[in-house]
Protein backbone atom coordinates (compact mmCIF):
# COMPACT_ATOMS: atom_id res chain seq x y z
CA UNK A 1 0.00 0.00 0.00
CA UNK A 2 0.99 3.56 -0.57
CA UNK A 3 1.89 5.43 2.45
CA UNK A 4 0.07 8.38 3.45
CA UNK A 5 2.19 11.43 3.03
CA UNK A 6 -0.29 13.86 3.93
CA UNK A 7 1.29 16.55 6.93
CA UNK A 8 -0.62 19.30 8.87
CA UNK A 9 1.25 22.70 9.21
CA UNK A 10 -1.28 24.10 11.67
CA UNK A 11 -4.80 24.40 9.34
CA UNK A 12 -3.00 24.05 6.25
CA UNK A 13 -2.78 20.62 5.06
CA UNK A 14 0.19 19.75 2.66
CA UNK A 15 0.15 16.29 0.69
CA UNK A 16 3.51 15.89 1.39
CA UNK A 17 6.36 16.98 3.48
CA UNK A 18 8.43 18.72 0.68
CA UNK A 19 8.83 22.27 0.76
CA UNK A 20 11.17 24.40 -1.21
CA UNK A 21 13.45 26.63 0.93
CA UNK A 22 13.13 30.60 0.79
CA UNK A 23 15.35 32.09 -1.55
CA UNK A 24 16.79 28.39 -3.52
CA UNK A 25 13.60 28.31 -5.69
CA UNK A 26 13.01 31.73 -7.20
CA UNK A 27 9.66 32.35 -7.55
CA UNK A 28 8.87 29.17 -8.46
CA UNK A 29 8.18 29.76 -12.06
CA UNK A 30 11.99 28.96 -13.24
CA UNK A 31 11.63 25.55 -12.46
CA UNK A 32 8.55 24.93 -13.97
CA UNK A 33 10.03 22.99 -16.71
CA UNK A 34 11.30 20.56 -14.96
CA UNK A 35 9.46 19.70 -11.53
CA UNK A 36 5.95 19.60 -11.65
CA UNK A 37 4.81 22.10 -8.74
CA UNK A 38 1.35 20.79 -7.84
CA UNK A 39 3.03 18.11 -6.82
CA UNK A 40 5.28 19.37 -4.08
CA UNK A 41 4.10 19.83 -0.46
CA UNK A 42 4.73 23.18 -0.70
CA UNK A 43 6.42 26.24 -3.11
CA UNK A 44 8.08 28.53 -0.73
CA UNK A 45 9.27 31.45 -3.12
CA UNK A 46 12.21 34.23 -2.37
CA UNK A 47 11.64 36.97 0.24
CA UNK A 48 9.56 39.74 -0.86
CA UNK A 49 9.81 43.08 0.38
CA UNK A 50 7.17 45.51 -0.26
CA UNK A 51 8.83 47.15 -3.15
CA UNK A 52 12.15 46.10 -5.16
CA UNK A 53 14.89 45.42 -3.91
CA UNK A 54 18.37 45.62 -6.08
CA UNK A 55 20.66 43.01 -3.42
CA UNK A 56 24.22 42.88 -3.29
CA UNK A 57 27.06 43.48 -5.92
CA UNK A 58 28.46 39.90 -6.97
CA UNK A 59 30.72 38.14 -5.83
CA UNK A 60 27.17 36.64 -3.36
CA UNK A 61 28.36 33.56 -3.26
CA UNK A 62 31.53 31.05 -2.63
CA UNK A 63 31.50 27.60 -2.14
CA UNK A 64 32.87 25.78 1.43
CA UNK A 65 33.62 22.35 2.20
CA UNK A 66 30.28 20.48 1.56
CA UNK A 67 28.73 23.94 1.56
CA UNK A 68 27.70 27.63 0.42
CA UNK A 69 27.82 30.91 1.81
CA UNK A 70 25.54 33.25 -0.37
CA UNK A 71 25.04 36.95 0.41
CA UNK A 72 22.54 37.82 -2.17
CA UNK A 73 20.65 40.44 0.10
CA UNK A 74 17.50 39.39 -0.88
CA UNK A 75 16.95 40.74 -4.30
CA UNK A 76 13.51 41.23 -5.14
CA UNK A 77 10.23 42.43 -7.07
CA UNK A 78 8.77 43.46 -4.48
CA UNK A 79 5.14 41.73 -3.55
CA UNK A 80 2.94 44.30 -5.94
CA UNK A 81 5.33 42.89 -8.87
CA UNK A 82 5.14 39.42 -7.77
CA UNK A 83 1.15 39.20 -7.41
CA UNK A 84 0.50 40.84 -10.59
CA UNK A 85 3.68 38.79 -12.55
CA UNK A 86 4.31 35.41 -11.18
CA UNK A 87 0.84 34.41 -9.29
CA UNK A 88 -1.21 34.06 -11.91
CA UNK A 89 1.38 31.24 -13.54
CA UNK A 90 1.75 29.61 -9.74
CA UNK A 91 -2.27 29.40 -9.68
CA UNK A 92 -2.12 27.73 -13.17
CA UNK A 93 0.64 25.43 -12.20
CA UNK A 94 -1.36 24.16 -9.18
CA UNK A 95 1.18 25.17 -6.99
CA UNK A 96 0.62 25.48 -3.32
CA UNK A 97 2.39 28.98 -2.53
CA UNK A 98 3.64 30.25 0.75
CA UNK A 99 5.55 33.53 0.32
CA UNK A 100 8.19 34.17 2.58
CA UNK A 101 7.03 38.10 3.99
CA UNK A 102 10.37 40.19 4.57
CA UNK A 103 10.51 43.57 6.28
CA UNK A 104 12.84 46.57 7.76
CA UNK A 105 9.97 47.83 10.06
CA UNK A 106 7.14 45.92 11.74
CA UNK A 107 4.85 48.25 9.30
CA UNK A 108 6.55 46.90 6.49
CA UNK A 109 5.87 43.25 7.60
CA UNK A 110 1.96 44.01 8.37
CA UNK A 111 1.50 46.14 5.02
CA UNK A 112 3.15 42.57 2.74
CA UNK A 113 1.13 40.64 4.85
CA UNK A 114 -2.27 42.55 4.93
CA UNK A 115 -2.14 42.68 0.94
CA UNK A 116 -1.02 38.79 0.90
CA UNK A 117 -3.86 37.70 2.32
CA UNK A 118 -6.43 38.96 -0.25
CA UNK A 119 -4.54 37.43 -3.07
CA UNK A 120 -6.24 34.31 -4.21
CA UNK A 121 -3.70 31.28 -4.19
CA UNK A 122 -1.40 32.40 -1.43
CA UNK A 123 -1.64 29.41 1.08
CA UNK A 124 0.31 30.79 3.71
CA UNK A 125 3.15 33.19 5.08
CA UNK A 126 6.47 32.57 6.65
CA UNK A 127 7.39 35.19 8.08
CA UNK A 128 11.39 36.05 7.57
CA UNK A 129 13.18 37.47 10.80
CA UNK A 130 16.05 35.55 9.98
CA UNK A 131 17.73 36.78 6.84
CA UNK A 132 21.73 37.70 7.87
CA UNK A 133 22.51 39.43 5.08
CA UNK A 134 20.91 43.12 5.52
CA UNK A 135 21.24 45.75 7.66
CA UNK A 136 17.86 46.86 8.51
CA UNK A 137 14.87 44.22 9.51
CA UNK A 138 15.34 41.14 8.95
CA UNK A 139 17.59 39.46 11.57
CA UNK A 140 17.35 42.24 13.88
CA UNK A 141 14.00 41.11 14.64
CA UNK A 142 15.03 37.27 14.94
CA UNK A 143 17.67 37.78 17.61
CA UNK A 144 16.11 39.95 19.96
CA UNK A 145 13.05 37.72 21.80
CA UNK A 146 10.20 40.98 22.32
CA UNK A 147 10.94 42.02 18.84
CA UNK A 148 10.08 38.75 17.53
CA UNK A 149 7.25 38.49 19.86
CA UNK A 150 6.29 41.86 18.02
CA UNK A 151 6.32 41.53 15.03
CA UNK A 152 4.69 38.26 14.77
CA UNK A 153 1.95 39.56 17.15
CA UNK A 154 1.35 42.54 14.50
CA UNK A 155 1.55 40.61 11.55
CA UNK A 156 -1.14 38.05 13.70
CA UNK A 157 -3.05 40.74 13.71
CA UNK A 158 -3.52 41.52 9.91
CA UNK A 159 -3.85 38.26 8.31
CA UNK A 160 -6.34 34.77 8.89
CA UNK A 161 -3.56 33.01 6.56
CA UNK A 162 -1.10 30.24 8.52
CA UNK A 163 2.05 32.08 9.62
CA UNK A 164 5.30 30.75 10.23
CA UNK A 165 7.91 32.55 11.24
CA UNK A 166 11.22 31.60 10.09
CA UNK A 167 13.65 31.46 12.97
CA UNK A 168 17.72 32.04 12.95
CA UNK A 169 20.26 29.44 14.23
CA UNK A 170 22.43 32.68 15.37
CA UNK A 171 20.76 32.78 19.06
CA UNK A 172 21.97 31.25 22.08
CA UNK A 173 18.96 29.18 22.19
CA UNK A 174 16.33 28.80 19.49
CA UNK A 175 13.79 27.00 21.61
CA UNK A 176 13.31 30.55 23.46
CA UNK A 177 12.53 31.84 19.78
CA UNK A 178 9.90 29.10 19.01
CA UNK A 179 8.46 29.38 22.29
CA UNK A 180 7.67 33.29 21.77
CA UNK A 181 6.47 32.77 18.28
CA UNK A 182 3.91 30.06 19.83
CA UNK A 183 3.02 32.83 22.22
CA UNK A 184 2.56 35.53 19.52
CA UNK A 185 -0.27 33.11 17.27
CA UNK A 186 2.03 31.77 15.06
CA UNK A 187 0.82 28.34 13.40
CA UNK A 188 4.10 26.82 12.95
CA UNK A 189 8.26 27.91 12.50
CA UNK A 190 10.72 27.32 10.22
CA UNK A 191 14.28 26.51 11.27
CA UNK A 192 17.33 27.00 10.83
CA UNK A 193 18.23 29.60 8.14
CA UNK A 194 21.54 30.19 7.60
CA UNK A 195 24.90 30.75 9.80
CA UNK A 196 26.03 33.73 9.79
CA UNK A 197 30.14 32.67 8.14
CA UNK A 198 32.78 34.26 6.27
CA UNK A 199 35.32 32.73 3.75
CA UNK A 200 38.68 35.64 2.92
CA UNK A 201 40.40 34.71 -0.04
CA UNK A 202 44.58 34.31 2.19
CA UNK A 203 46.38 35.27 -1.44
CA UNK A 204 44.52 38.86 -1.50
CA UNK A 205 43.27 39.16 2.36
CA UNK A 206 40.37 40.26 1.18
CA UNK A 207 36.25 38.49 1.95
CA UNK A 208 35.13 36.09 -0.41
CA UNK A 209 31.70 37.97 -0.78
CA UNK A 210 31.38 41.69 -1.27
CA UNK A 211 29.28 41.75 1.48
CA UNK A 212 31.96 40.27 3.92
CA UNK A 213 29.86 37.97 5.61
CA UNK A 214 26.89 35.85 4.47
CA UNK A 215 24.73 32.57 5.50
CA UNK A 216 25.63 29.12 5.51
CA UNK A 217 24.08 26.49 4.37
CA UNK A 218 24.23 23.08 2.59
CA UNK A 219 25.13 19.46 3.93
CA UNK A 220 27.70 21.46 6.57
CA UNK A 221 25.19 22.39 8.60
CA UNK A 222 22.52 19.57 8.77
CA UNK A 223 23.95 18.11 12.60
CA UNK A 224 23.30 21.43 13.89
CA UNK A 225 20.05 21.89 12.18
CA UNK A 226 18.75 18.90 13.62
CA UNK A 227 19.69 19.60 17.08
CA UNK A 228 17.94 22.90 17.09
CA UNK A 229 15.05 21.32 15.04
CA UNK A 230 14.84 18.68 17.75
CA UNK A 231 14.92 21.18 20.72
CA UNK A 232 12.31 23.31 19.06
CA UNK A 233 10.06 20.13 18.77
CA UNK A 234 10.18 19.93 22.53
CA UNK A 235 9.46 22.95 23.17
CA UNK A 236 6.46 24.26 21.30
CA UNK A 237 3.24 22.31 20.66
CA UNK A 238 3.22 24.06 16.96
CA UNK A 239 4.31 22.18 14.24
CA UNK A 240 8.32 22.49 13.32
CA UNK A 241 9.55 22.79 9.66
CA UNK A 242 12.92 21.84 9.48
CA UNK A 243 15.43 22.52 6.89
CA UNK A 244 19.27 22.71 6.91
CA UNK A 245 21.43 20.77 4.18
CA UNK A 246 19.03 18.19 3.39
CA UNK A 247 19.91 16.49 0.47
CA UNK A 248 18.65 13.09 0.18
CA UNK A 249 15.66 11.10 1.36
CA UNK A 250 17.61 9.90 4.54
CA UNK A 251 17.98 13.45 5.24
CA UNK A 252 14.31 14.04 5.54
CA UNK A 253 13.97 11.19 7.28
CA UNK A 254 16.26 12.57 10.13
CA UNK A 255 14.24 15.39 9.96
CA UNK A 256 11.40 14.42 10.49
CA UNK A 257 12.17 11.60 13.36
CA UNK A 258 13.73 14.37 15.14
CA UNK A 259 10.66 16.24 15.03
CA UNK A 260 9.81 17.94 12.14
CA UNK A 261 6.18 17.82 10.91
CA UNK A 262 7.61 19.12 7.03
CA UNK A 263 10.97 19.94 5.66
CA UNK A 264 12.34 22.09 3.64
CA UNK A 265 15.63 21.70 0.89
CA UNK A 266 17.56 24.85 -0.46
CA UNK A 267 20.91 23.97 -1.15
CA UNK A 268 20.73 20.64 -2.35
CA UNK A 269 18.12 21.56 -5.62
CA UNK A 270 20.86 24.47 -6.67
CA UNK A 271 22.86 20.69 -7.32
CA UNK A 272 20.17 19.21 -8.52
CA UNK A 273 16.67 20.03 -9.46
CA UNK A 274 15.65 17.15 -10.28
CA UNK A 275 15.88 15.67 -6.33
CA UNK A 276 11.98 16.54 -5.44
CA UNK A 277 10.63 12.85 -7.02
CA UNK A 278 13.98 11.29 -5.58
CA UNK A 279 13.20 12.35 -2.10
CA UNK A 280 9.61 11.32 -2.64
CA UNK A 281 9.94 8.17 -3.24
CA UNK A 282 12.66 7.65 -1.40
CA UNK A 283 10.25 8.45 1.45
CA UNK A 284 7.88 6.30 0.36
CA UNK A 285 10.17 3.46 0.11
CA UNK A 286 11.49 4.10 3.82
CA UNK A 287 7.62 4.00 5.31
CA UNK A 288 7.05 0.90 3.31
CA UNK A 289 9.90 -1.15 4.43
CA UNK A 290 9.18 0.04 8.34
CA UNK A 291 5.81 -0.62 8.38
CA UNK A 292 4.63 3.15 9.05
CA UNK A 293 1.23 3.66 6.96
CA UNK A 294 1.16 7.71 7.29
CA UNK A 295 4.24 10.01 7.31
CA UNK A 296 2.70 11.44 10.63
CA UNK A 297 3.68 8.47 12.24
CA UNK A 298 7.05 9.06 11.94
CA UNK A 299 7.44 13.11 12.95
CA UNK A 300 9.26 13.51 16.55
CA UNK A 301 10.26 9.45 17.39
CA UNK A 302 13.50 9.44 18.38
CA UNK A 303 14.00 6.83 20.62
CA UNK A 304 16.67 7.74 22.88
CA UNK A 305 15.70 5.17 25.93
CA UNK A 306 18.66 2.57 26.01
CA UNK B 1 14.24 26.55 -26.22
CA UNK B 2 14.85 23.06 -25.05
CA UNK B 3 13.83 21.61 -21.44
CA UNK B 4 17.26 21.09 -19.60
CA UNK B 5 17.64 17.60 -18.63
CA UNK B 6 20.30 16.16 -15.87
CA UNK B 7 22.41 13.41 -17.71
CA UNK B 8 24.34 11.24 -16.07
CA UNK B 9 27.08 11.61 -19.05
CA UNK B 10 30.72 9.34 -19.59
CA UNK B 11 33.78 11.15 -19.86
CA UNK B 12 34.23 9.68 -23.85
CA UNK B 13 37.78 11.44 -23.51
CA UNK B 14 39.91 14.11 -22.30
CA UNK B 15 42.56 15.63 -23.86
CA UNK B 16 45.03 17.82 -22.15
CA UNK B 17 46.01 20.79 -24.47
CA UNK B 18 48.57 22.21 -21.87
CA UNK B 19 49.53 21.94 -17.80
CA UNK B 20 46.24 24.25 -17.75
CA UNK B 21 43.44 23.57 -20.19
CA UNK B 22 41.74 20.16 -21.58
CA UNK B 23 38.88 19.40 -23.26
CA UNK B 24 36.41 16.93 -22.21
CA UNK B 25 34.37 14.79 -24.47
CA UNK B 26 31.00 13.89 -22.61
CA UNK B 27 28.33 11.54 -23.65
CA UNK B 28 24.93 13.27 -23.41
CA UNK B 29 22.96 12.99 -26.72
CA UNK B 30 20.19 14.97 -25.50
CA UNK B 31 21.85 17.90 -24.71
CA UNK B 32 24.24 17.66 -27.71
CA UNK B 33 20.98 17.24 -30.04
CA UNK B 34 18.95 20.21 -28.48
CA UNK B 35 21.83 22.84 -27.56
CA UNK B 36 22.29 25.78 -29.30
CA UNK B 37 25.66 28.33 -29.86
CA UNK B 38 26.06 30.46 -26.62
CA UNK B 39 23.96 28.15 -24.19
CA UNK B 40 26.12 26.63 -21.33
CA UNK B 41 25.59 23.31 -19.02
CA UNK B 42 26.24 23.45 -15.22
CA UNK B 43 28.94 19.82 -14.59
CA UNK B 44 28.91 17.97 -11.05
CA UNK B 45 32.59 17.27 -11.09
CA UNK B 46 32.59 15.28 -7.82
CA UNK B 47 29.80 12.84 -6.66
CA UNK B 48 29.31 13.53 -2.55
CA UNK B 49 29.00 16.81 -1.20
CA UNK B 50 33.08 18.00 -2.21
CA UNK B 51 32.84 20.54 -4.58
CA UNK B 52 29.38 20.51 -3.49
CA UNK B 53 27.70 23.18 -6.40
CA UNK B 54 28.14 22.10 -10.09
CA UNK B 55 30.57 24.22 -12.43
CA UNK B 56 28.88 26.02 -16.11
CA UNK B 57 30.78 25.45 -18.92
CA UNK B 58 30.22 26.39 -22.45
CA UNK B 59 28.99 23.85 -24.98
CA UNK B 60 32.59 23.56 -26.83
CA UNK B 61 31.61 21.51 -29.47
CA UNK B 62 29.01 19.07 -30.51
CA UNK B 63 29.72 15.91 -31.68
CA UNK B 64 28.59 13.56 -34.49
CA UNK B 65 29.76 10.25 -36.35
CA UNK B 66 29.13 10.92 -39.39
CA UNK B 67 25.39 11.56 -40.51
CA UNK B 68 24.22 10.54 -37.04
CA UNK B 69 22.63 12.28 -35.08
CA UNK B 70 24.83 14.25 -32.78
CA UNK B 71 26.03 12.17 -29.43
CA UNK B 72 28.39 14.14 -27.26
CA UNK B 73 29.22 17.40 -26.10
CA UNK B 74 32.65 18.39 -25.13
CA UNK B 75 33.71 21.47 -22.85
CA UNK B 76 36.81 23.70 -23.17
CA UNK B 77 38.13 23.68 -19.30
CA UNK B 78 40.76 26.14 -17.05
CA UNK B 79 42.10 24.50 -14.22
CA UNK B 80 41.11 27.23 -11.52
CA UNK B 81 39.87 25.67 -8.75
CA UNK B 82 39.26 22.50 -6.86
CA UNK B 83 36.13 21.55 -9.31
CA UNK B 84 38.13 22.06 -12.29
CA UNK B 85 41.19 20.42 -11.08
CA UNK B 86 38.65 17.19 -10.86
CA UNK B 87 38.01 18.06 -14.28
CA UNK B 88 41.31 17.92 -15.74
CA UNK B 89 42.63 14.81 -14.17
CA UNK B 90 38.69 12.73 -15.26
CA UNK B 91 39.27 9.53 -16.58
CA UNK B 92 37.44 8.39 -19.53
CA UNK B 93 34.88 5.74 -18.35
CA UNK B 94 34.13 7.67 -15.66
CA UNK B 95 30.55 9.36 -15.17
CA UNK B 96 29.96 13.49 -14.66
CA UNK B 97 26.27 14.32 -14.17
CA UNK B 98 25.75 16.98 -16.60
CA UNK B 99 22.70 19.54 -17.03
CA UNK B 100 21.61 21.35 -19.39
CA UNK B 101 21.31 23.24 -22.61
CA UNK B 102 21.02 26.54 -20.29
CA UNK B 103 20.63 30.20 -20.87
CA UNK B 104 19.66 32.14 -23.87
CA UNK B 105 21.80 31.76 -27.36
CA UNK B 106 23.47 33.88 -29.50
CA UNK B 107 21.51 35.06 -32.24
CA UNK B 108 23.00 34.28 -35.51
CA UNK B 109 23.58 36.27 -37.88
CA UNK B 110 22.75 35.90 -41.77
CA UNK B 111 24.60 37.31 -45.21
CA UNK B 112 25.51 40.09 -45.90
CA UNK B 113 26.22 40.84 -42.34
CA UNK B 114 29.61 39.22 -40.99
CA UNK B 115 30.08 37.84 -37.44
CA UNK B 116 33.17 38.95 -35.95
CA UNK B 117 34.10 36.73 -32.70
CA UNK B 118 36.57 38.02 -30.19
CA UNK B 119 37.67 35.59 -27.57
CA UNK B 120 40.13 35.71 -24.18
CA UNK B 121 41.48 32.44 -23.38
CA UNK B 122 38.62 29.86 -22.49
CA UNK B 123 36.45 32.79 -23.68
CA UNK B 124 37.20 30.69 -27.24
CA UNK B 125 34.28 28.02 -25.55
CA UNK B 126 31.17 29.44 -27.39
CA UNK B 127 32.70 30.28 -30.71
CA UNK B 128 32.77 26.25 -32.08
CA UNK B 129 29.12 25.93 -31.76
CA UNK B 130 28.94 29.46 -32.88
CA UNK B 131 31.25 28.90 -36.10
CA UNK B 132 28.85 25.89 -37.07
CA UNK B 133 25.96 27.69 -37.25
CA UNK B 134 27.42 30.52 -39.13
CA UNK B 135 28.80 28.09 -41.88
CA UNK B 136 25.20 27.45 -41.87
CA UNK B 137 24.19 30.81 -42.21
CA UNK B 138 26.87 31.48 -44.95
CA UNK B 139 27.81 33.82 -43.05
CA UNK B 140 31.38 35.34 -43.04
CA UNK B 141 33.45 34.55 -39.98
CA UNK B 142 36.20 36.23 -38.32
CA UNK B 143 38.41 35.03 -34.58
CA UNK B 144 39.99 37.47 -32.93
CA UNK B 145 41.60 35.33 -30.32
CA UNK B 146 44.06 36.48 -27.30
CA UNK B 147 45.94 34.47 -24.84
CA UNK B 148 48.81 34.70 -22.40
CA UNK B 149 51.49 32.86 -25.05
CA UNK B 150 50.78 31.18 -28.19
CA UNK B 151 50.74 27.90 -25.68
CA UNK B 152 47.77 28.91 -24.28
CA UNK B 153 45.96 29.40 -27.98
CA UNK B 154 44.37 26.21 -29.11
CA UNK B 155 42.04 24.88 -32.08
CA UNK B 156 43.30 27.72 -34.40
CA UNK B 157 43.60 24.62 -37.30
CA UNK B 158 40.11 23.85 -36.60
CA UNK B 159 38.39 27.38 -36.74
CA UNK B 160 40.67 27.77 -40.26
CA UNK B 161 39.16 24.32 -41.48
CA UNK B 162 35.87 26.20 -41.46
CA UNK B 163 36.72 29.05 -43.21
CA UNK B 164 37.47 31.17 -40.24
CA UNK B 165 39.48 34.31 -40.82
CA UNK B 166 41.71 34.36 -37.72
CA UNK B 167 43.59 37.29 -36.06
CA UNK B 168 45.84 36.37 -33.21
CA UNK B 169 47.22 38.51 -29.86
CA UNK B 170 49.46 36.94 -27.29
CA UNK B 171 50.37 39.05 -24.12
CA UNK B 172 54.10 37.49 -24.21
CA UNK B 173 54.19 38.54 -28.23
CA UNK B 174 55.04 34.96 -28.66
CA UNK B 175 52.45 34.66 -31.84
CA UNK B 176 50.25 37.41 -33.50
CA UNK B 177 50.21 40.97 -32.30
CA UNK B 178 52.11 41.63 -29.18
CA UNK B 179 49.32 42.90 -26.75
CA UNK B 180 45.31 42.34 -25.60
CA UNK B 181 43.05 40.96 -28.55
CA UNK B 182 41.55 44.39 -28.94
CA UNK B 183 44.91 45.42 -30.53
CA UNK B 184 43.97 43.66 -34.00
CA UNK B 185 40.20 44.13 -33.46
CA UNK B 186 40.91 47.70 -33.52
CA UNK B 187 43.03 47.75 -36.45
CA UNK B 188 40.16 45.74 -38.02
CA UNK B 189 37.60 47.67 -37.11
CA UNK B 190 39.54 51.24 -38.60
CA UNK B 191 40.12 49.24 -41.62
CA UNK B 192 36.70 47.80 -42.42
CA UNK B 193 34.21 48.60 -45.16
CA UNK B 194 31.76 50.20 -43.33
CA UNK B 195 28.89 49.34 -46.04
CA UNK B 196 29.07 45.75 -44.59
CA UNK B 197 27.24 45.11 -41.53
CA UNK B 198 29.59 43.60 -38.40
CA UNK B 199 27.88 41.73 -35.65
CA UNK B 200 30.44 41.49 -32.67
CA UNK B 201 30.58 38.40 -30.23
CA UNK B 202 32.99 38.59 -27.42
CA UNK B 203 33.52 35.70 -24.75
CA UNK B 204 36.67 36.11 -22.22
CA UNK B 205 37.82 37.96 -18.69
CA UNK B 206 35.32 41.00 -18.17
CA UNK B 207 37.63 43.68 -19.06
CA UNK B 208 38.30 42.28 -22.08
CA UNK B 209 33.88 42.24 -22.90
CA UNK B 210 33.96 45.59 -21.49
CA UNK B 211 36.36 46.91 -23.82
CA UNK B 212 35.04 45.03 -27.03
CA UNK B 213 31.16 46.63 -26.20
CA UNK B 214 32.63 49.84 -25.61
CA UNK B 215 34.52 49.64 -29.38
CA UNK B 216 30.62 48.38 -30.55
CA UNK B 217 29.34 51.04 -29.47
CA UNK B 218 31.68 53.44 -30.87
CA UNK B 219 31.48 51.97 -34.45
CA UNK B 220 27.78 51.69 -34.05
CA UNK B 221 27.75 48.17 -34.60
CA UNK B 222 25.55 45.94 -32.63
CA UNK B 223 27.25 43.28 -29.97
CA UNK B 224 26.55 40.50 -28.33
CA UNK B 225 28.72 39.50 -24.98
CA UNK B 226 28.64 36.05 -23.31
CA UNK B 227 28.98 36.66 -19.49
CA UNK B 228 31.08 34.70 -16.85
CA UNK B 229 29.95 34.54 -13.27
CA UNK B 230 29.97 32.21 -10.36
CA UNK B 231 26.48 30.73 -10.66
CA UNK B 232 24.94 28.59 -7.90
CA UNK B 233 22.24 26.62 -10.02
CA UNK B 234 22.36 27.72 -13.58
CA UNK B 235 18.58 27.48 -13.43
CA UNK B 236 17.41 31.19 -12.19
CA UNK B 237 17.02 29.97 -8.69
CA UNK B 238 20.22 31.35 -6.41
CA UNK B 239 20.39 34.89 -7.82
CA UNK B 240 24.11 34.74 -7.63
CA UNK B 241 25.07 34.96 -11.06
CA UNK B 242 23.99 38.71 -11.29
CA UNK B 243 25.08 41.08 -13.90
CA UNK B 244 24.09 44.86 -13.86
CA UNK B 245 22.25 45.91 -17.44
CA UNK B 246 20.01 48.85 -18.07
CA UNK B 247 16.53 47.92 -18.91
CA UNK B 248 14.06 49.47 -21.51
CA UNK B 249 12.84 51.90 -18.55
CA UNK B 250 16.55 52.90 -18.13
CA UNK B 251 17.08 51.74 -15.04
CA UNK B 252 19.91 49.53 -14.02
CA UNK B 253 18.98 46.34 -12.54
CA UNK B 254 21.06 42.85 -11.57
CA UNK B 255 19.75 40.04 -13.55
CA UNK B 256 20.65 36.22 -13.56
CA UNK B 257 23.24 35.66 -16.46
CA UNK B 258 21.71 31.83 -16.42
CA UNK B 259 18.55 32.99 -17.56
CA UNK B 260 18.82 36.38 -18.95
CA UNK B 261 21.76 35.15 -20.31
CA UNK B 262 24.85 34.41 -20.52
CA UNK B 263 24.19 36.05 -24.33
CA UNK B 264 23.85 40.23 -23.86
CA UNK B 265 23.17 42.68 -25.65
CA UNK B 266 26.48 44.53 -25.39
CA UNK B 267 24.87 48.05 -25.05
CA UNK B 268 22.67 46.87 -22.46
CA UNK B 269 25.46 45.88 -19.75
CA UNK B 270 26.40 48.32 -17.35
CA UNK B 271 29.96 47.81 -16.31
CA UNK B 272 30.81 48.48 -12.77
Amino acid sequence: MTPDLRVRIGPLELKNPLMTASGCFGYGVEYADVVDLSRLGAVVVKGLFLKEREGHPPPRIVETPSGMLNAIGLQGIGVHRFVREKMPELRRLGAVVVVNVCGSSIDEYCEVSRILSDVEGVAALELNISCPNIKEGGIQFGCDLPSAHAVISAVRKVTRLPLMPKLTPNVTSVSSFARAAEDAGADAVSLVNTFLAMAIDVETGRPKLSNVMGGLSGPAIRPIAVRMVYECAKAVRIPVVGMGGISSARDVLEFLIAGATAVQVGTANFVDPFIWSKLQSGVEEYLQRHDIPRVMDLVGTLTTAR
Amino acid sequence: MAVPVDVRAEVLANTRLSAEYNVLVLGAPAIARAAEPGQFVMVRTADGTDPLLRRPFSVFEVLRDGEAPPHAISILCKRVGAGTTRLFHAEAGSHLDCLGPLGKPFGVVAPPAEAWMVAGGVGLAPFATLTGALNATGAAARLFYGGRSAADLFYIDWFRSRGVTLDVATEDGSRGDHGRVTVPLERALAARDASVPVMLYACGPEPMLKAVAGLAIRHGLPSQVSTERIMGCGMGGCYSCVVKTRGEDGQARFVRSCVNGPVFAGDALVWE
